[in-house]
């Protein structure tokens, strides 16, 4: 910092720095929304997919589950469970929550009737199909 | 014994806010034990506590009392760097316990209402924000964090206007717009939840790696010229550079948490290239705080405000710098993503850059609202005790989760056949569990130390608190 440095002059870098970077950023947010239907298989997007990921985010999975990567890591990534067990087991493991071995993490029971347990199902179904560019690295998540 | 005062009256607000922050930093880190103790005894506290309840609750607590800190921290700051008495010290009390009430109300109802009961009896069926993590507060909670953020704001902006306006206001104040602007998109929930997580992270990613970045310098900044009485030119210098760096690294390295959630691949080269420069504004931050610390020009009496302004200059270097920096480079990341080590990482930066500022600002200031410059020698001693406790049992867990998450990938993650399952690995993975949990319990007895330090008096040779001895 030579001394024609000033505050002030540190100041505009910053604004201007700030702005540029703002505008870059939205600019590519802007690009990515236009790839992310494809991207996401959007047109399969059916209804019982978004009741599902309502079931999801109101049981709180992400408090001890990863989605793709994000969310607790107490129990197992969900993103490609669909693919790891398949659908049947999703459900039948759902009803008989929790094990109750001792000493073992418990999962809830979350009283989830047959069309519920459908839309979840759905919901982990489209969800790994998402193009997560190869992640995660196996089918063990 | 001459005392000392604060030189405006209506900084005694901010003493409300730190003790209640506080207050809710020892529940966040008893939940904090309990979950580590779930990783161990998985059926502990089930089904009264299950872990993601007490998870929610161990991270809400530490949004809520960080906010609470922060806001404490610009009650305290923003009069006297305007030279002017707060706008309305009444609005600050009233909207202190608006905060702790709806927070409380919120702790309670998870923990007393199944989660999916509380999203349908708050409205949450008219407008889904819920169940997406740090952001699990029901609808009236997040509306009532946007009351509380504008009417603070009003206050403190309204402070600023008509007083002195320096760059460490400046700086603090749009720190704090960016932060209640950036909450606006947690009631953005797209149902394609690829678009869902990226708005996600323009909350979660630009507060701490973006706004959070400006009140945690401005924060540095004001401790620094209180306490090494350097000129504010140099100060104000440092200060716009550091948040220079911390934005144009910060903003596109939000590309960093865009690598696998369904978004284009060319954010793994914006995210990497970007999120590595990430560390320079932290080891600026460290730079910053040493030189000012080598220039003072007087002695400050609270050498335990001092210890901790240094210190988190360093452990934020360490904690979202350095942590950050190992698993942020996308072929890295490839494998780290949701492991162990990003929880390593995500500890050490919250209690390196966050926690500890705030702890810092409660260190200097906390003396002064309690009518000295300084507390007695015999309290500051055991402060300083209790920071290197607090900073020891992190630094215990840290280390254990990074060997944990290695551990993970190497048999998770890394073979091609026959990798190991979830919670096969878990169970390997339980020394280092034990050792976290005591890294843990270690951050847990250097909090209640820190805290006895508020009740040491004096010895017999030593006056009750201490004057500038410059």
């Amino acid at each position: 910092m030579s001394r024609g440095f000033t505050a002030q002059a540190a100041r505009n870098i910053f604004y201007g720095g700030t702005v540029f970077f703002s505008l870059l950023f939205a600019v590519i947010v802007f690009d990515t929304e236009q790839r992310t239907p494809q991207r996401s298989n959007a047109s399969e997007l059916t209804p019982a997919v978004v009741r599902g990921k309502h079931i999801w985010e109101t049981r709180n999975c992400i408090g001890c589950h990863t989605l793709l990567g994000e969310g607790a890591y107490f129990a197992p990534e969900l993103g490609n469970v669909y693919t790891r067990r398949g659908p049947d087991f999703i459900k039948a493991w759902m009803k008989s929550q929790p094990t109750g071995a001792p000493g073992r993490r418990q999962m809830p029971n979350f009283h989830l009737n047959d069309q519920q347990l459908d839309d979840l199902t759905e919901f982990l179904k489209w969800t790994s199909k998402i193009n997560t560019e190869n992640w995660p690295p196996n089918v063990e998540g | 014994m001459a005392t000392t005062q604060v030189k405006y009256s209506s900084q005694a607000v901010s003493r409300l806010y730190f003790m209640g922050a506080i207050a809710l930093f020892v529940g966040q880190i008893v939940f904090g034990v309990a979950l580590g103790l779930q990783y161990l005894i998985g059926d502990l506290l089930f089904p009264a506590i299950p872990f993601n309840i007490a998870r929610m609750v161990h991270t809400n607590l530490l949004i809520v009392w960080l906010l609470m800190g922060f806001m404490g921290a610009a009650y305290y700051m923003i009069p006297e760097e305007a030279e002017t008495e707060l706008y309305s010290p009444k609005l600050a009390i009233i909207l202190f316990w608006t905060f702790l009430v709806a927070g409380a109300l919120t702790i309670l109802g998870y923990l007393l209402v199944p989660y999916a009961t509380l999203a349908a009896a708050t409205g949450n069926d008219v407008l889904a924000t819920m169940g997406r993590e740090f952001l699990e507060q029901p609808l009236p909670t997040k509306l009532g964090i946007v009351v509380v953020a504008l009417g603070f704001l009003f206050n403190v902006s309204m402070t600023v206007l008509k007083g002195r306006k320096t760059a460490i206001t400046m700086v603090l104040l749009m720190g704090l717009w960016g932060l209640a602007l950036l909450f606006l998109f947690s009631f953005v929930n797209p149902s394609n939840l690829v678009r869902d997580k990226m708005y996600w992270w323009f909350v979660v990613h630009l507060w701490v790696e973006g706004v959070w970045e400006l009140i945690l310098g401005a924060i540095l900044a004001f401790l620094l010229v209180k306490t090494t009485g350097v000129d504010r030119e140099i100060i104000d210098k440092w200060l716009y550079l550091i948040i220079t760096f911390a934005l144009i690294t910060g903003i596109l390295g939000t590309g960093h948490h865009f690598y696998f959630i369904g978004l284009p691949g060319y954010w793994q080269w914006i995210g990497s290239i970007f999120s590595a420069l990430e560390p320079i504004p932290f080891f600026m931050m460290t730079l910053f705080a040493f030189n000012m610390v080598q220039r003072r020009k007087r002695e400050h009496p609270n050498q335990a405000a001092m210890l901790w302004t240094v210190g988190c200059a360093v452990m934020g270097f360490l904690g979202a710098g350095l942590w950050g920096f190992i698993h942020t480079l996308s072929p890295v990341n490839y494998y780290t993503h949701g492991s162990q080590i990003t929880a390593a990482h995500g500890h050490l930066a919250f209690y390196g850059a966050y926690v500890m500022v705030v702890i810092a600002m409660i260190s200097y200031a906390m003396p002064i609202l309690r009518g000295r410059e300084a507390n007695p020698q015999r309290a500051q001693n055991v402060e300083m005790w209790s920071f290197w406790i607090m900073t020891i049992g992190m630094a215990v867990m840290v280390l254990a989760l990074t060997g944990a998450g290695i551990l993970q990938i190497w048999l998770q993650r890394i073979p091609t056949e026959g990798a190991m399952g979830f919670m096969q690995t878990q169970d390997q993975l339980r020394f280092f569990y034990w050792l976290r949990l005591a890294g843990g319990v270690g951050f847990l007895i250097g909090l209640l130390t820190w805290l006895a330090s508020f009740f040491v008096t004096a010895g017999e040779d030593e006056p009750q608190g201490q004057l500038a001895r410059a």
